[in-house]
């Protein structure tokens, strides 16, 4: 049983970075460090002893926030750069079977870089899909209630039940969509590997089908988040990081439950111990 | 010379432009009738370049790796051949 070592990523602009950690470590992860992009890249305005590389570690997970201040496109600037400074890293690192993570602003970046749904290799020149302003048209800070599908490949959600979850949600552009012309044999293909891996449900654990506010954002398929074929690597809208404790759930004096998120981050500190 | 090249990304057909349907919404409550708006997002990009065939191709490469998402948008680049004094 080796130590589980998670690398957080920040940059300007990130804001759940303490948050995942505080998830992790409630999940059991023996270290958890909060590393700034320029840390890995080596960067010359960073101290030698601060340098650090991925294949330190045993997780990486890319959190929510307005990365660079949300410009361009959410999570644009923040894949852009990790291409140019990271890109071999970060591909052997996917490549190793290792979990990589994203939530909200770091599930825009995973999509940016292709790294999802990743059908055209691991860190494709191109993205395959996209996460657009929601519907609404306008930014939606609230619960949501998910559902983890029941077959996926996923490792992040092996210790997930399959009731609904109920999580935090903070974004404005998080409509998940492929490209009009292809998107029904897109979502097909989606479907036929497993990767969707959570979905927006009615509270009766019905499909949203599309109706707001229970799809908070117009996505294609109710979907909420996914992962690449071999289910090592994972996105999803909502802030499971924001519903590690009992007392984050909106209705913990009328209905204790047990706190929906962690068993996401306890499903990767698992997975990660058994390499 | 140094070209300033007009780089326009707006949603592809069929993809919901809901900035531009919430404007058009708000310009109807402000009693201003429009039949569409869209949304576009310009950038202006100064190129030094050999050519505006060279600028042309350095604006399409920024508009593949950053500035669109192929995806989702759509994007024109119009290049201004005169030109700026370097």
């Amino acid at each position: 049983m080796g130590q589980v070592r998670v690398c957080v990523m920040r940059i300007e602009g990130t804001n759940r970075e303490e948050d995942a950690q505080a998830a992790f470590e409630a999940a059991g992860a023996d270290r958890v460090e909060l590393v700034h992009l320029k840390q890995l890249a080596h960067s010359d305005t960073v101290p030698q002893d601060l340098h650090r590389t991925l294949d330190d570690y045993d997780i990486l997970f890319i959190p929510g926030g307005f990365s660079a201040g949300d410009a361009v496109r959410g999570g644009a600037i923040w894949a852009a750069r990790i291409h140019a400074d990271l890109g071999d890293q970060i591909k052997s690192f996917i490549e190793s079977g290792r979990p990589v993570g994203g939530v909200c602003n770091g599930f825009q970046v995973l999509l940016e870089l292709g790294c999802l749904p990743g059908w055209a290799g691991t860190l494709p020149d191109e993205p395959e899909a996209a996460l657009i302003q929601n519907d609404i048209g306008r930014f939606q800070s609230r619960f949501a209630e998910l559902k983890r599908e029941a077959s996926t490949p996923c490792i992040w959600v092996s210790e997930v039940p399959e009731d609904n979850l109920l999580v935090p949600i903070a974004h404005g552009e998080g409509k998940f969509a492929f490209a009009p012309d292809t998107a029904e044999e897109d979502l097909k293909r989606l479907e036929a590997a497993g990767q969707i891996v959570f979905r927006y449900v009615k509270p009766d654990g019905s499909p949203a089908g599309g109706e707001f506010p229970y799809n908070p954002n117009g996505s294609i398929a109710d979907i909420a988040g996914i992962c690449n074929e071999r289910g090592n690597v994972f996105g999803m809208m909502p802030h499971p990081e924001n519903a590690i404790d009992p007392l984050q759930a909106p209705d913990w004096t009328r209905r204790p439950r047990t706190p929906c998120g962690l068993p996401i981050f306890e499903s990767a500190v698992r997975y990660a111990r058994g390499l | 010379m140094v070209y300033p090249v007009h780089v326009a990304v707006s949603f592809k057909p069929g993809v919901l432009d809901a900035e531009g349907k919430n404007v058009q919404k708000s310009l109807e409550l402000l009693g201003i009738a429009t039949q569409s708006v869209k949304s576009v997002k310009t950038f202006v990009l100064s190129i030094d370049a050999d050519s505006t065939e060279a600028a042309t191709a350095v604006a399409e490469e920024a508009c593949r790796r950053l500035l669109a998402n192929p995806v989702v948008h759509d994007y024109t680049i119009t290049v201004d051949a005169s030109g700026e004094a370097r």
